[in-house]
């Protein structure tokens, strides 16, 4: 009985000292999905910010795939342990978005904590993405890209092309490749990442097509896809005729990780993908001189403005009063000028406010590196309209599979291009009523 | 055989506690979770669930897609099953007849056990990747179009070859051991009375394998089944166009991508049951069959 007393004492002793750090900081986790390069980055970011100040302490966890990242949050919450930030890719927003008694939402969450946020500062593109019917915007923006395209510039002097004009429509598009291809120049014309984020919704809204009903579902659960219409239709059937023509190459389901090795040594003369893969290209193409270009566009339409990729920092409900502050307070660091724009300059992804735009051209930063605002040019092309916001629909990552496997029937030729779009759309209805019906 | 007796009785209870506990807490208690889960119908968060009683199962047999994965499950099961199997007896049999070289063929087939499946998987992704794989470049030289990012059939053909090529080495292992465990009086005993190499390998060599091939044809079943899942993840990822969705990956993308945790459970616990009555089978009707 004596050792226990003892023994009781001092555990109270240690658990009081092991106590006294945790008045000083207060310390908030933030799991996200950036690995590699763009993981370092990110940690530089907070490590800056732990520095400039005492209160507060952001600390990353790298979590694996945006997939991998938001199940793992959604199974967090679902154990009261989640992270006061997580970073969410924009497939997963209708999840989110859906998920009322689990996320703050960041305008609620700015005014509680009394810190400014003005979301005029950001570029409409990217707030029409993440706001409510209402205009109040849900989550933080921090990493957003567009698909542009790249081209070989070597490859298209060899060919008899002119080296500084990349192709602007898609009869461009088709009439270059056939013309390198027989020159020699290249064994294909194009290949593309990214099927559905590019070839179908940023194509849709490039174009000023509608994706889906209610406003590309941001009106409401109730919205239907409808992204199986005319332009669409010739489209699809054009990669198909392309690709059997080789005219064009496939890179892969999902982001299509085939692609990029196909342009990197120049296999394929043109190349389309996120503005945020201007790291790799930069880094690999090494042997020939890159060109950048706006997305192409049917020679019949005007372009209206492309649509945004990457993820926003969504913060989670449950959490200590104190944490909420010290996220206010992050976010408000984070879309800084200063920090956005350097973010930007080291990644590729686009500066989400129009002050770290500014500060990267009077940084003579687009001088310096062409081809650079592409992005930015492309998405501020025209004000969006209610088809080129983005989209927001339920089991949206489970609909970008079903996307991917009715590309992939439409090249193995087992159905033609209307077909494989209006099954895309019947099947993508019944995960879209599902997710209704789960979350009324 | 000897029984170990235990004077103390709460000993062996202690002695079995730990093992019962991780039985409990990592096979029992998810399972029960999974079918309790596979009558709901809830959001990702599990803010909102609602009780559907089977709608879960009834929707699944509705779905072509759950039954396109069944027929996959069935012809990706026998292929590697009869593969692996089928190789590693030859590849046994062979290595029987050395006598001073036999340690060393068994240590190089043996190796590929070791390597994980994840890695596995990701080793022939590359040796078949369309564009920067060493097969595709070769078929290419005979006029094979290797592209198994589109071809369903090829795709199937490479998750084959990656699965089996992990398990050769396990069901090797025990095939040598089941070949040394036959007498070679016997073999001698039929070659004397003129019985010719095929004949002795059907009347004497295969019945008297036959245990160990029983006990192999559970494991190669339940491999396939279930531990194939790291090497479709890192080859096909289910792809394309579902040619290679196995029941266990279908029940991986619904629940973890799809986040529908209702139609995942419902999906495991059908998973479980066919293995369970698989395990029935094999042990009722084959098992009489064996001779010990």
């Amino acid at each position: 009985m004596k050792s226990t007393g003892l023994a009781a004492g001092f555990a109270a002793g240690i658990s009081i000292l092991a106590m006294s750090p945790a008045f000083a900081v207060t310390e908030v986790a933030w799991w996200h999905a950036m690995g590699g390069e763009l993981g370092q980055k990110l940690e530089a970011i907070a490590a800056d910010y732990n520095s400039k100040q005492t209160e507060y302490k952001v600390v990353p966890s790298f979590k694996g795939t945006y997939p991998e990242t938001m199940t793992a949050a959604i199974a967090a919450f679902r154990a009261k342990e989640q992270p006061a930030i997580v970073q969410v890719f924009e497939v997963g927003t209708g999840t989110m978005m859906a998920a009322k008694g689990a996320v703050y939402p960041v305008y609620q969450l700015m005014k509680d904590a009394g810190e400014p946020f003005d979301q005029a500062a950001f570029l409409p593109a990217v707030v029409g993405y993440y706001t409510d019917t209402d205009g109040n915007m849900l989550s933080m923006p921090f990493n957003s890209s567009t698909p542009i395209l790249y081209y070989n510039k070597d490859v298209f002097e060899k060919a008899g092309l002119d080296r500084n004009t990349p192709p602007k429509t898609w009869e461009e598009v088709e009439a270059f490749s056939k013309k390198i291809m027989e020159s020699g120049a290249a064994k294909c014309g194009f290949t593309t990442g990214w099927i559905s984020w590019i070839q179908l919704e940023n194509f849709s809204a490039w174009h000023n097509q509608p994706i889906g009903t209610l406003e590309n579902g941001f009106g409401g659960l109730a919205t239907e896809l409808t992204v199986n219409g005319p332009l669409q239709a010739r489209h699809w059937a054009n990669l198909a005729r392309w690709q059997k023509e080789g005219l064009f190459q496939y890179g892969g389901p999902v982001g299509g990780n085939d692609a990029p090795p196909k342009f990197y040594t120049q296999e394929c003369a043109i190349y389309m993908n996120s503005s945020a893969s201007r790291a790799g290209v930069v880094a690999n193409a090494k042997d020939f001189e890159v060109g950048y270009g706006m997305l192409p566009h049917y020679a019949d339409t005007q372009p209206q403005n492309s649509i945004i990729g990457g993820a926003t920092l969504w913060v989670m409900a449950g959490r200590p009063e104190a944490e909420y502050k010290a996220v206010a307070n992050f976010f408000t660091y984070l879309s800084s000028p200063e920090v956005q724009a350097q973010w930007h300059q080291g990644t590729g992804y686009l500066p989400i406010t129009q002050a770290a735009w500014d500060l990267s051209k009077s940084q003579g930063y687009y001088d310096a590196n062409p081809g650079a605002d592409v992005s930015i040019k492309q998405m501020t092309l025209n004000a969006p309209t209610a088809n080129s916001k983005g989209l927001r629909f339920g089991s949206y990552v489970q609909i970008r599979g079903i996307i991917d496997e009715e590309f992939q029937a439409l090249l193995a030729g087992q159905k033609d291009a209307q077909t494989a779009l209006d099954d895309l759309v019947k099947r993508g209805n019944v995960l879209i009523r599902e997710f209704e019906a789960a979350n009324k | 055989m000897k029984r170990a007796i235990f004077r103390n009785q709460l000993l062996p209870w202690l002695l079995l506690a730990p093992q019962l506990a991780v039985t409990f807490v990592f096979f029992l208690w998810p399972a029960a979770q999974a079918g309790w889960q596979s009558f709901l119908r809830e959001d990702a968060f599990g803010l909102n669930s609602s009780f559907v009683g089977f709608e879960n199962y009834a929707r699944l047999f509705e779905d072509p897609h759950y039954l396109n994965a069944i027929w996959v499950t069935v012809v990706f099961s026998v292929s590697v099953t009869v593969l692996a199997m089928g190789l590693s007896l030859l590849l046994a049999l062979a290595v029987d007849r050395m006598i001073r070289s036999a340690q060393s063929y068994t240590t190089l087939l043996v190796w590929p056990y070791a390597v994980a499946p994840a890695i596995a998987g990701l080793l022939w992704w590359f040796i078949f990747n369309p564009t920067v794989g060493l097969v595709p470049y070769a078929l290419d030289m005979v006029g094979i179009d290797w592209n198994h990012s589109l071809d369903g059939t090829q795709s199937m053909i490479l998750v084959i070859i990656a699965a089996a090529w992990k398990q050769i080495s396990y069901n090797f292992l025990f095939f040598v051991a089941g070949l040394q465990a036959i007498p070679a009086s016997m073999r001698e005993a039929a070659a004397i009375d003129g019985a010719g190499p095929a004949r002795r390998l059907f009347t004497i060599t295969l019945p008297l394998l036959a245990p160990t091939s029983f006990f192999l044809l559970v494991v190669n079943t339940v491999y396939a089944l279930f531990d194939t899942f790291p090497v479709i993840d890192a080859t096909t990822e289910g792809g394309p166009a579902q040619a290679t969705n196995i029941l266990v990956y279908k029940v991986y993308v619904d629940g973890f991508l799809g986040l529908n945790l209702g139609s995942s459970a419902a999906q495991s616990v059908v998973l479980m049951a066919v293995v369970v009555v698989l395990t029935i089978v094999q042990f009722r009707f084959i098992e009489r069959r064996v001779e010990y």
